[in-house]
Formats: C-alpha cells, structure tokens, sequence
C-alpha cells in the first residue's frame, strides 16, 4: 500500500471571477482534502494570483491533484513544492487574549519568545500578530489557551522555494 | 487584431458574426425571453442554420452527433434558467465523452444577476464542474474574445464542451465587432501535443521487444482527428500486433480486420479480454482506463509492461499505474512511433509473435458471441446482423441509446472507419441516440442515419420526432423491443434473485401510430423470417421511420464481466451464471 504524505502545492492562476470556486470544486468533486488554503493576487499588471494548497494523499493521488489542477484552463503553473526541494512555509495568526495580572504578564512573555507582535491592546487584552512555521503558530496558540485565549485567526501557508529560482 | 469591421452592431450580432467567423454552420437551440437578441439576429441573416429542437437536452446531444460525426465544434444555444438546465445532462455527456461543443446560453441581465430574478440561475455556477471551461460575459467588450477563446479550448487537447453565459444587456448594448487573428490561442492553455521523442524511443524498444504484445486504443485516437485513425491502422499493421478498442474508439481500426480481436470490457469479446490478461506489453492509445474495461484493478493486466499515450496528462496514472506515460497527441505519437519504426527497422520476434497468435485464436474458437436464432422468436443479434448485412454496402452512421441493445450493437456491427459510431460512453445516457442521429442527419444529409435502440430509451427524447418532421430528417430509429429495461433486468436477474423490481417496459405506445402521429412512417416485426423484409422497406423510405422489432424479452448481454471481477471471470452464457456468484465487493460497483 502506498502511504499518504502532506504536499504543499503552489498554482499560478488567472485572477479571474470563480477560479477559487474552480479549485476548490475540483477538490471537493474528486473527494480530495484541503488542509490549508490561501489565494491573493500577486501580480497586478498580468492579473494572476497565487494559491497555495496544503493537500495529503497517496503518491499517485498527489500526482492526480496536480494533473487535474494543471488542467483547468486558467491555471497558468502548478508546483509541489515538497517534491521540488527545500522551500520555506509561513503562516500568520492573529491571537485575541484576554486576562489582567500575573496570565496577562506571562502572556506578553510568551509572545517575545514567539517574536510575536503586540497589534492591539487594551488594558485587559492584547491582539498578537504572529508568523513563523504552523507548528510553531500552533505551539503560541496552545500556550495562549490558559492564558486567556479569545479567538484565533490563521491565514494558512504561504510557501516558496529557497534559492534563487522562481515558486 | 485586425480592424473594426463595422461599428454599431448589438452584442447578438457581434456574436452571431463570431459565429460564421468560427465556420459554424449550423446551431442547435431553442428560443427564451434572454436570448430573444440572439433569435433576432439570426433572423437577419442567412449563413448560420437554426435547427430547433424540441427540448435543450436534445440541443445538445444533436450538437454532440454533429461534432463526433464532422470533428467540428458542435454549437448549442438555449436560454436562461430552465433552458439551461436542461442542457446540463448533456453538458455532462459532452464532457464524459470528449465531445467538442460550444453552448451559448442566456442569462438576465447583469444588473439582476444574483436577484433570483424571473428564469435566473447560476448557469456557470451549475455547469462548471460539466463543462471543461465556462464564462460569464459581462461586458459587450469581452465577447468577441470570449467566443473565440472558446471555441479554441473547446477544440484544443482534450476536446470538450464549454459554456458562454451571455446577461440580455451585453446582447443588446452596441459595439464594435473585430475579427481575430486565426488562429487564437490562450493565455495559460496550450495543451501539449508533440510527445517527447526520448519516450517515443523508449516505447518503441518496448513493443519492437515484446512477445505478447497487444494494443488497445480508444476514443482518443478519434478525437485526434480521421489521420491518427489511417495512422493507428498502418502502424497496427506494420508490427502484425493484435489489436481491440473500447467502446469510444470503435471504428478508428477497422473491425473487419483480421488483426482486430474486438471491443474489450465488461461486454468486450473473450479473446479481447483474455490478451489483455496475459499480454506482456501493453500499448494504450487514447484509451482512459475506465473501470468497465479494466474490472477488478489488482487483476488487470498484470504481467504486462504498460504505455499510455494520451493527450490529458490526468488520464494517465488515475485509474492504473504505467510503466511509460507519455504526453501527446495520438495521431502525432504514432507518426513519431511509424517513423522511429520505418528507420530501426526492429526484429520482432516472430516465432513468439506466432504462438501468441495461436493462442488468441484459440481464444476466438471459443466464439464468444455465438446465439441461436430459433423460428419464433427474433433474438437480437439476430436483428443486428440482419440489418448490418443490409447497410454495410451504404454510407451509412450508427447512433445508440443505452442498454442492452447498445452492446449487441458494439458487438454486431461492424465498424470500418471512425466518426460513425455515435454512442454515449462514459455517462451512459438513455435518451442520447435519436436526438445524437438528427445531428449526425443534419451533417450528413444523404446518409443512411441509423438509431439502434431500447423502447424504454427511446422514450427519453422522444419529443424529438417533431423535430424530425419539421426538417425531414430521414433519420431511422430501429427499437430491439424486448419490453424491459433489458440491461437493468439483467442486473437483477444475475445480482438481485431475479426480483424483476419496476424494469418492464409497461404501457408503452403504439410505435407505429405513434411515428404516424408524428408524420413519420411505422413498421412492425415480429417474425425472423420477415426481419429482412422489414429492414429493407425501412431503408427504401425516404423519411424518419420507426422500426419496432419485437426481440427475446429474456435474452442477455454476454460475454459479460460482472462488476469488479477480472477478465478471466467472464461470463460466456447464461449457463455460466449460476456457477460464480458476484462477490459482495462486486456488488456495490455500478
Ligand atoms: C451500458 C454500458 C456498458 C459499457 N460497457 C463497455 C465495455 O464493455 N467496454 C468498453 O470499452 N466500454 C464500455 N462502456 C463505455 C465506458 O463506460 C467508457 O465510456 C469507455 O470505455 C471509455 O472509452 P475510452 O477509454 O476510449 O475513453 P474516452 O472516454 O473516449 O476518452 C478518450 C481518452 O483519450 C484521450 N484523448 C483525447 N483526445 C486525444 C488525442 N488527440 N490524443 C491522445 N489522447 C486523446 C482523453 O484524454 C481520454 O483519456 C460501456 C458504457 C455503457 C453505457
Ligand atoms: C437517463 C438514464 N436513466 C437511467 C439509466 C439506467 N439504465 C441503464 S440501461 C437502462 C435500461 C434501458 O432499457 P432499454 O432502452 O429498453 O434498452 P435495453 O437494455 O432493453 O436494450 C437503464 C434504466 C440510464 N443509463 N440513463
Ligand atoms: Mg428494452
């Protein structure tokens, strides 16, 4: 039995009305799973905008997923990123906690560990930004739970290749 | 872009020029309040031919007829809402089969999209996991771009439909209209059709190698257009290599060959599917290994070294792992293939390709197809045989419904070249074949246009007579009326205890007053001493002509390879039923 495995995959798409409902029928019609997912415009001037799918499956069911992303007809590029090489995989969070006294001190302490930033705060509660890998957004988050932990929201990752080429 | 043509068109005449400028000739549609502007413009001109139809589902299928019987863009026009609905069983047929189409459909207009106003529905919404690609045009300024592009993605790589939803205002606001520059092209689609020749050269080593070598190619070879046919046939040729096709691509070799062992599958011939079992290189061409050919996947094939050329990198690897997967056009692959071939001039292993022959013949004595034709009663084959004998001489094109009677007819006609064959592959759907025949009478109106079907199928688009009528469609529907949903009764008979639950044909109509009610002329047989009588006075009428054919109501569709059994698990006959019992994985299979 072939064992499934997580893949990051990049898609260079026209930025054009329903491509997003595209992509992700193409999942939810083929029964493929969507761990993560994030779409912005990333080139104006030729209106393409980049996706990025954090997907698992078997081998030949990764294989599948970019075979049928590759045909949809305005994606312009499809790229496994785990396959490729090294690459580097961010994510941002925005963390509402609440609490006054010894939490909300050793909240602010956590958050310098973390790098993250204080984007918000009144005197019973800070909004953090943090960014990093998703573990590591994930460790802030669960450390954040008895802290005083609010609401949570993530982006989903952004990922690149190192080096000097493009994706 | 060339310059502006003429100023001060509608966004309807805009497209309708498009149109002629694409070389359509002909649209299948029926009329609705979005796409009036449209009716309006056809109105004004004489190049582009209306055929109206009597329900949109028909549109399409017609349009589909038209397309696998030409190669050209078949085009559909419907209207808002209801019109475009019921265009998506055939969308979906369009897509399953790889038939090129384009569909115009209405839409209100953009100020109301989203306002459930009157016939509204979200038509890109619907069709777009039916269709390869869809539009919704917003501007009268996109309109000429997009039918062009459409048209090219609706023709290019792998074939099939697309939809242009076309908001009433952008018809009726004015602009402009600029010709393309022919060819155009796509920004991000340009599927690939050259395949790489290190691979060519690969797959040549393979088959020139092999010792149980065995071809097996599909619709894709028809797909790529009447020269891969020619090419597949000389190239099949030049190794002496056996050869069978799916049900799509019946036609694209000639089955009169004697290198030709049959369709495969689930109802494919005993000598096809046991060389699929025991060949050792196996050579896909334009086939998808659908899982009624393949039946159980961990006994497919299993001690051959697999190539599969097609043009949809997506095809390959989905259903079955190969050895050597290469990207590309069928009728390009095998002119590399002919090519590499006529310059190595490879050393097939004769001795080896002489038993292997042997042994398929064999496999053929076992004559897998054989019936008894008895006095009374006419069995079905018997009819298809009769009716082959009659038109094989002809120009003649051969459409189906879905069922039982589609399968003899795979089976007992004999198909010598491709786009003749028009039949509902991968969706399977009843109701496709008279309406498919019209389009393919439209294209080709001296031939001999033939609807093999079911009684219950022909119900589904029965409507279409009137169609029929209207343009004197000399179209021939031939019922093998056995009085059940023969294929479903076959299913319960073998699976279900023979508990015969709601497959009889009940109430059905008169079919011979009914074709009289309709213009058309009727006849009935009941006999087999009267079959060729009746199949001759059907191909002397020059209009549409119901044949109503009483068949065997019990007689069954083998060789038959239960869902998720492997192809040495065949059925041959009814005698074989009771031996094997359908395992319960088996059973949940379609
Ligand atoms: C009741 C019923 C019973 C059936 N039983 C059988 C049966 O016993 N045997 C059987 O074979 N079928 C049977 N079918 C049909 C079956 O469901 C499939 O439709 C059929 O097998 C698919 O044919 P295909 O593999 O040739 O693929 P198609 O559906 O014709 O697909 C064509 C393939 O070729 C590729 N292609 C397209 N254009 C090109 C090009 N230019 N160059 C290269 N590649 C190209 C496409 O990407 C695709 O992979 C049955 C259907 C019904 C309704
Ligand atoms: C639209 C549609 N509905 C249901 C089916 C399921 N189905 C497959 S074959 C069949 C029976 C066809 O009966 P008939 O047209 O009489 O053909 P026969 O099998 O008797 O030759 C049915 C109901 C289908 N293929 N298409
Ligand atoms: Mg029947």
């Amino acid at each position: 039995m072939e064992v499934a495995s997580s893949h990051t995959i990049a898609v260079l798409v026209d930025n054009e009305p329903g491509i997003l409902a595209r992509v992700v029928g193409l999942f939810s019609g083929r029964g493929y799973n969507i761990e993560s997912l994030t779409v912005a415009q990333t080139n104006a001037k030729q209106n393409l905008s980049r996706i990025t799918i954090v997907t698992a499956g078997t081998p030949m069911v990764v294989e599948q997923i970019k075979a049928q992303l590759d045909r949809l007809v305005p994606v312009h590029k499809v790229h496994d990123l785990t396959l490729e090489g090294p690459h580097i995989e961010r994510e941002l969070a925005l963390v509402k906690v609440k609490g006054v006294g010894e939490k909300r001190a050793e909240a602010l302490r956590l958050a310098d560990i973390f790098r993250a930033k204080v984007i918000d705060t009144k005197t019973d509660s800070f909004v953090f930004e943090v960014t990093g890998a998703s573990d590591k957004v994930q460790t802030f988050v669960e450390l954040m739970g008895s802290l005083g932990l609010v609401d949570v929201g993530r982006t989903g990752i952004v990922a690149m290749t190192r080096g000097g080429e493009a994706f | 872009m060339k310059k502006p043509e003429e100023t001060a068109t509608t966004g309807a005449d805009l497209l309708v020029k498009a149109l002629i400028d694409e070389e359509v000739e002909v649209v299948f549609g029926y009329p609705g309040g979005a796409v009036l502007p449209i009716y309006d413009s056809l109105f004004k001109q004489n190049k582009l031919r209306h055929i109206l139809v009597r329900h949109e589902q028909a549109a399409v299928h017609a349009a589909e007829g038209y397309a696998r019987s030409t190669g050209k863009v078949g085009v559909v026009l419907v209207t808002s809402g209801p019109g475009a609905t019921n265009a998506v069983t055939g969308l979906t047929d369009a897509l399953m089969d790889s038939i090129p189409l384009v569909c115009l459909t209405g839409q209100v207009p953009t100020h109301l999209i989203g306002n459930d106003a009157f016939q509204e529905a979200d038509t890109t919404g619907i069709t777009r996991p039916c269709t390869k690609h869809n539009y919704l045009v917003k501007s009268v300024d996109a309109l000429s771009r997009t039918v062009h592009e459409a048209f090219y993605v609706a023709r290019s790589g792998r074939p099939g439909p697309v939809v242009i939803d076309l908001p009433k205002d952008v018809l009726m606001n004015k602009h402009d209209y600029t010709a393309p520059d022919m060819p155009v092209q796509h920004k991000s689609y340009r599927p690939v059709t050259k395949p790489d020749a290190k691979k060519i050269e690969q797959a040549l080593e393979l088959i020139a190698n092999a010792k149980k070598p065995m071809f097996y190619t599909g619709g894709g070879v028809i797909n790529s257009g009447a020269r891969a046919s020619k090419l597949l046939t000389q190239f099949v040729h030049m190794t002496g290599y056996p050869i069978t096709n799916t049900l799509m691509g019946l036609g694209s070799f000639p089955a009169s060959d004697k290198q030709f062992v049959g369709m495969l599958g689930m109802h494919g011939t005993y000598e096809a599917n046991l060389a699929m079992y025991h060949c050792d290189v196996l050579i896909n061409i334009g086939a998808r290994f659908d899982d009624r050919i393949t039946g159980k996947l961990a006994e497919f094939s299993p001690h051959s070294k697999k190539i599969h050329i097609d043009i949809d990198g997506s095809s390959i690897n989905k259903n079955v792992r190969v050895d050597l997967p290469i990207v590309g056009d069928a009728g390009q692959a095998l002119e590399d293939l002919i090519k590499l071939w006529k310059a190595r001039q490879p050393k097939v292993d004769q001795k080896a390709l002489k038993a292997w022959w042997a042994e398929i013949d064999k496999w053929r004595g076992r004559d897998c197809l054989a019936y008894k034709q008895g006095k009374d009663v006419i069995k079905p084959q018997f009819a298809l045989e009769r009716l082959y004998h009659h038109i094989k001489d002809r120009d003649h094109y051969i459409t189906t419904e879905v069922g039982q009677h589609q399968m003899w007819a795979a089976q007992f006609l004999k198909f010598e070249q491709p786009n003749r064959w028009m039949t509902s592959g991968g969706l399977g759907t009843m109701g496709y074949g008279f309406p498919a025949a019209l389009g393919v009478q439209i294209a080709h109106p001296e031939a001999l246009v033939i609807d093999v079907a079911g009684e219950a199928s022909i119900m589904m688009n029965i409507q279409e007579l009137s169609t029929a009528a209207q343009y004197r469609l000399p179209v021939k529907i031939f019922i093998l009326n056995n009085q059940y949903m023969g294929m479903v009764r076959q299913w319960q008979e073998l699976l279900h205890g023979g508990r015969y639950s709601e497959s009889y044909s009940e109430a059905l109509p008169d079919f011979v007053k009914l074709a009289d009610a309709f213009g058309a002329k009727g006849l009935r047989c009941h006999e087999p001493s009267k079959l060729d009588d009746t199949i001759k006075e059907m191909i002397a009428i020059k209009g549409p002509v119901i044949v109503d054919v009483a068949v065997d109501k019990a007689e069954n569709c083998f060789p038959m390879i239960p869902s998720g059994a492997a192809h040495y698990d065949m059925l041959l006959g009814p005698e074989d039923r009771a031996a094997r019992p359908v395992s319960e994985e088996g059973m949940v299979l379609v």
